[in-house]
């Protein structure tokens, strides 16, 4: 679950970093998995932002240390996929780590679609799709989970 | 000694949910290697199959990152802390597609499909949706000779779903020793009727689409546009130009191969990120400087072997496995067995695909290469004073007219036919052996069809032979008047 305001500034750093790579923090509350917050980060990869995105150590640190300053967790990170369907990568699948929501927006055209979210199986085989809600009414508490 | 490990969020599962957990040992290796004896989940998440910390795993002890200091080695002192910090990373598939199917949109398998590539099916790499992902592609085959014939009898065999072929000449005997999709008994048909047979027999479930068109400027475009793999299978320099910028300016990627006598090349061009040929080479060599299969010869198995380098890349394209061979040009050498790579770049300058083009429309391609529409009929007059038909020739050997016949031909090819009583001087060796000759004689150069000769008649006037005649067509003409006993190639 997203609060509706996050789905919006993700779409919104998908679009304007458009057509590289956007990437960023989830933070929010562990035990419903409801989004509060989404962290825009730098990407700093080195291997071209088109077709790729690096959160470095220190950005790391700083969305740990913005989750508990915000009451919160790390619960994932969101990147986009300019021109690409929101789906995940091999290489998106080589880098994840467990119990992290990855939530991917697919930007076409600068314009962005579909957004889906991923949770890495235990095994490291594969990632398992989550359900993606928007909570449209951003002072319900009643947020449903998002992990499946 | 007990040390200090801080642990990520996404790791604290595995750790009983703490966020700091101890373990033993006197580097941070041995520390690592006991608390993943501790808490083995975590084993997977830091550790590779080789036993090595993953890339996007860090580990910081206090605040410096063990990479800068003896990384696994790097002694662990008394109240040192441990982290181990998460990278994250990802990103889009490089794989460059020439399209995006949506799962939902692609087309089902029958039965009948399911049991014709059941060996596909069950390779995690293709799938059930792979397999789907092949039955809607439609790839462009130039060419149905040396190198289309088995990228189009593999390319149906896999089940692409549409296969377009351009090609507008004839089986010919000397097409058979490579160009596999033809037989004895289509030679004088239609390459396309006798490749639509082939491709037809091996599987009837794809959709063969026949261009019976000399590929051009003014139509590439709108034949290359339903297509999603364009696989360059063409001969000549200025069709291979031709393919290329049309692929650039309609973003297909283009899955190339040449061949010549024993060495083959092949790549991937005009992805979005990735080079085009012109990166490569901006300019078409000099004509006539590089021979054609026709004038140098060829390898039969050679472009069985590229073919399958350009299917195989059509095919990782369409199904987005595997690394393309995007900025990267395979050089195979049949005669050592090996295989070259070079690493290509994206020319920003590139005049096609750079990041201000100047070539932005199809142009006249064999101008570009230096090649001119024949010229007009030369004058007669002009002809006879350098040119002699075979009929003329023998008519003057009969009466007894003391010719002296140089073939510049090699002489692998001399042995296969002659004329009689000719002497054979390669054109390469006329500069340095022309003193055999007799200035006074009455000379006629010949070749196969009469250019290398042209130029060896050129050459022998510029060094003060007065009557040097070119036999018009070569032996082949020579052979179709005069003598048609001899074989031809």
């Amino acid at each position: 679950m997203l609060a509706a305001g996050v789905d919006r500034d993700i779409r919104r750093h998908g679009a304007e970093t458009f057509p590289h790579e956007c990437c960023g923090a989830l933070i929010g509350d562990s035990a419903s998995g409801r989004v509060a917050a989404a962290i825009a980060l730098p990407n700093t990869t080195e291997e071209g932002p088109r077709r790729r995105f690096l959160v470095r150590p220190s950005d790391y640190r700083f969305a740990e240390q913005r989750a508990s300053e915000l009451g919160g967790e790390l619960l994932g990170f969101y990147h986009s996929h300019p021109d690409h369907p929101a789906q995940p990568s091999q290489f998106d699948l080589d880098h994840a780590w467990p119990t992290f929501a990855y939530v991917i927006v697919s930007v076409m055209s600068g314009a962005a679609e579909a957004m889906t979210v991923w949770y890495l199986e235990d095994d490291r085989s594969t990632f398992e799709e989550g359900r993606l809600d928007v909570d449209e009414n951003s002072d319900s508490h009643a947020a449903a989970a998002v992990h499946g | 000694m007990s040390t200090k490990i801080l642990i990520p969020t996404p790791l604290r599962p595995y750790t009983d949910k703490q966020d700091a957990v101890e373990a033993d040992g006197a580097t941070v290796g041995e520390v690592l290697a006991n608390l993943t004896t501790r808490h083995a989940g975590l084993k997977g998440h830091l550790y590779n199959e080789q036993g090595r910390l993953r890339s996007f795993v860090n580990v910081y002890i206090n605040d410096e990152d063990i990479r800068y200091l003896q990384k696994e080695q790097t002694p662990v002192k008394a109240g040192d802390t441990l982290s181990i910090i998460p990278s994250v990373a990802g990103g889009a598939p490089v794989v460059e597609k020439g399209y995006d199917p949506i799962s939902s949109e692609l087309p089902s398998l029958t039965n009948d499909e399911v049991k014709r590539y059941s060996r596909h099916l069950i390779m995690p790499e293709v799938g059930v949706d792979g397999q789907r992902k092949l039955k809607a592609a439609k790839v462009l085959c130039i060419g149905a000779g040396g190198l289309g014939s088995p990228v189009a009898l593999y390319l149906a065999a896999a089940g692409v779903g549409t296969l377009g072929i351009v090609d507008f000449d004839v089986v010919d005997f000397s097409n058979l020793h490579r160009q596999i999709l033809h037989g004895t008994t289509d030679v004088g048909r239609s390459k396309l009727a006798s490749a639509k047979d082939k491709l037809t027999a091996i599987n009837p479930e794809v959709k063969i689409v026949l261009h019976e068109v000399a590929l051009s400027s003014q139509n590439a475009l709108t034949l290359f546009a339903p297509y999603d793999v364009i696989v360059d299978g063409t001969d000549n320099f200025p069709t291979r130009y031709l393919v290329n910028d049309a692929c650039v300016l309609l973003g297909k990627p283009n899955a190339y191969g040449s061949i010549f006598r024993f060495e083959g090349q092949a790549s991937v061009f005009a992805t979005k990120d990735g080079p085009c040929y012109r990166c490569l080479y901006p300019e078409p060599p000099p004509p006539g400087l590089v021979p054609s299969c026709a004038e140098g010869g060829v390898l039969g198995v050679l472009p069985g072997m590229v073919g399958m380098i350009q299917a195989t890349e059509a095919i990782k394209l369409i199904l987005g496995v595997g690394e393309p061979l995007i900025g990267r040009f395979l050089i195979y050498d049949a005669l050592r067995m090996r295989f070259r790579e070079l690493k290509l770049r994206k020319d920003p300058d590139c005049p096609v695909c750079g990041t201000h083009p100047t070539v932005t429309t199809l142009i006249d391609y064999e101008q570009f290469c230096g090649i001119h529409p024949a010229a007009p009929e030369p004058t007669p007059v002009a002809d006879n004073a350098t040119e002699i038909t075979a009929v003329e020739l023998k008519r003057r050997l009969d009466r007894g007219d003391n010719l002296k016949i140089v073939d510049v031909r090699e002489p692998n090819e001399y042995q296969i036919n002659r004329i009689e009583g000719s002497v054979l001087i390669p054109l390469g060796d006329v500069p340095k052996r022309y003193n055999e000759l007799d200035p006074q004689d009455e000379i006629v150069v010949q070749c196969k069809v009469g250019g290398r000769s042209a130029k060896a008649a050129d050459f022998l006037r510029s060094v003060g032979f007065k009557n040097v005649l070119n036999l018009k067509g070569g032996i082949l003409d020579w052979i179709d008047k005069v003598d048609p006993t001899q074989p031809k190639y």
